[in-house]
């Protein structure tokens, strides 16, 4: 059982570096693509080995800590960004049960049901990293960067929090499995929460801190934003945690409002085979939104700090406060709690 | 699933073990790895290639604070919000009353810190 979750621990733990390392391919792919260019072709066939090679370059690089910057927590801020992006993967559902060799093996670590509580609290510690790395490179731009970053993000949690409460109304359950388990088929939430699913997309572009709200690291105010002063994997960490955030971000959207590993047809199919359409299923739909956010940030140009917060505070919030009422209300009238 | 015990967690600290196990050898490795070089300018901060001056510990605009204290007072009432949601279709009417009611109070709040102008950030 331990060796099994272990195992089951560490497969996704390298899932998500992969799929980290060929985001950053991916994403210069992509703005090559938009922009018509070729992007990188050099290193093995299509540039496919490109991101092996930044990895080591990272690797090789100085491991430098400024003269005035407080060593310890320079250290441990892309250290805590780092582990908590590798810590949300853990209540992830990734498809239905699988039987191996005998045994049922649920394709998720860790099954509780407050699991979507569980992914809004490690997203949160996030932001200590963020904070922490760039108050404590002691340089200006790097401490207005982490400023502005924690704030835009505690800002737009808010809205993302009430949003998640409309899905839970709906399923009645905190637990990732049960929220995936009733959206069977094609019975997807997206098609009765369209606005909630655009709040929950703005909100998390913010909370990825990805363009269009890229505030925190806008070159041409803050030269890199928080981690101006990191460099070797220092500077890797916090990059890698950004795309890992990035795959799980799009997995949780996948999972809230796409149907996580339901696709329509699946009755048709049981047992491992359903496991395994299940997994491609669920994959397929990570790597569009994956695309989505990548696109969107190729497209859009970049907000005003001010417009930013007018937009969390006050369109965000009160759309999403009517939104959940107003779900509250035709719930109500479905099940007749009226008539009685 | 509706009961949930302290094994169902255990898994979690197998994926922090993993987690952690990876960002120490990591920044342990790269520790040793690559070259070495001090110098008492290359050392200082960098500022877009001035000089640097002074030190970052200075305080900035009240603003951020604003959004950060006002950011913990609204997530607690948001999550007050969710164990109601769970257990949104037993409470039917009562608890829809109920939560009418704690979000005109919400909204109350929003809009006095709106009107006294807390989130103005041009001004």
């Amino acid at each position: 059982m331990i060796l099994e979750k272990l195992i089951l621990a560490t497969i996704i733990f390298g899932i998500s570096l992969f799929i980290a390392m060929y985001a950053t391919y991916l994403e210069r792919k992509v703005a090559a693509w938009l922009q018509d260019r070729v992007g990188p072709d050099r290193a093995g066939p299509y540039g496919l080995l490109q991101p092996l090679a930044d990895g080591a370059k990272m690797f090789l690089k100085e491991d430098f800590i400024p003269t005035n910057a407080d060593k310890w927590l320079f250290i441990m801020g892309p250290g805590i960004a780092m582990f908590t992006a590798l810590m949300t993967s853990a209540i992830i559902p990734w498809g239905t049960d699988l039987v191996l060799f005998g045994r049922t093996i649920a394709l998720q670590v860790a099954d509780f049901n407050i699991g979507i509580l569980y992914i809004m609290g490690v997203l949160s510690i996030g932001v200590y990293g963020i904070m922490i790395g760039g108050w404590a490179s002691n340089n200006k731009y790097s401490l207005f960067g982490a400023i502005r970053a924690s704030s835009q993000m505690i800002s737009y949690e808010l809205a993302m929090g009430i949003t998640v409460i409309t899905i839970v109304m709906m399923t009645g359950s905190l637990s990732l499995r049960d929220i995936t388990n009733a959206q069977h088929g094609m019975n997807w939430n997206v098609f009765y929460q369209p606005l909630a699913f655009i709040v929950f997309l703005i909100c998390s572009l913010a909370e990825l801190n990805r363009a269009p709200f890229d505030m925190a690291e806008c070159e041409s105010e803050l030269i890199g934003g928080y981690h101006t002063e990191y460099g070797s994997m220092k500077l890797g960490f916090y990059l890698f945690a950004e795309y890992i955030s990035m795959f799980i971000s799009s997995a949780i959207i996948s999972i809230l409002f796409f149907g996580g590993y339901n696709f329509p047809g699946m009755d048709a199919f049981s047992g491992n085979v359903l496991a395994i359409l299940g997994v491609a299923a669920l994959f397929m739909k990570i790597v569009f939104f994956i695309f989505v956010i990548m696109w969107i940030r190729w497209t859009l140009p970049r907000f005003r700090y001010d417009q930013l917060m007018h937009l969390g505070w006050k369109s965000l919030i009160p759309i999403s406060l009517i939104n959940m009422l107003i779900t509250g209300l035709v719930i109500a009238f479905k099940n007749g709690w009226f008539n009685s | 699933m509706t009961n949930s015990s302290y094994s169902d967690y255990f898994p979690i600290l197998i994926q922090a073990g993993v987690a952690l196990g990876f960002v120490l050898a990591v920044l342990w490795v790269t520790h040793f790895l690559g070259p070495r070089l001090k110098s008492k300018v290359k050392n200082s901060n960098w500022e877009c290639g001035i000089e640097s001056d002074g030190n970052a510990r200075f305080p900035v605009s009240i603003r951020y604070f604003m959004a950060a204290i006002l950011f913990v007072l609204f997530d607690v009432e948001v999550i007050f919000f969710y164990p109601y949601a769970v257990n949104f279709k037993e409470l039917e009417l009562e608890g829809l009353y109920a939560v009418i009611l704690f979000v005109a109070f919400f909204l109350t709040g929003f809009f006095y810190v709106l009107k006294k102008g807390a989130l103005e950030w041009e001004k």
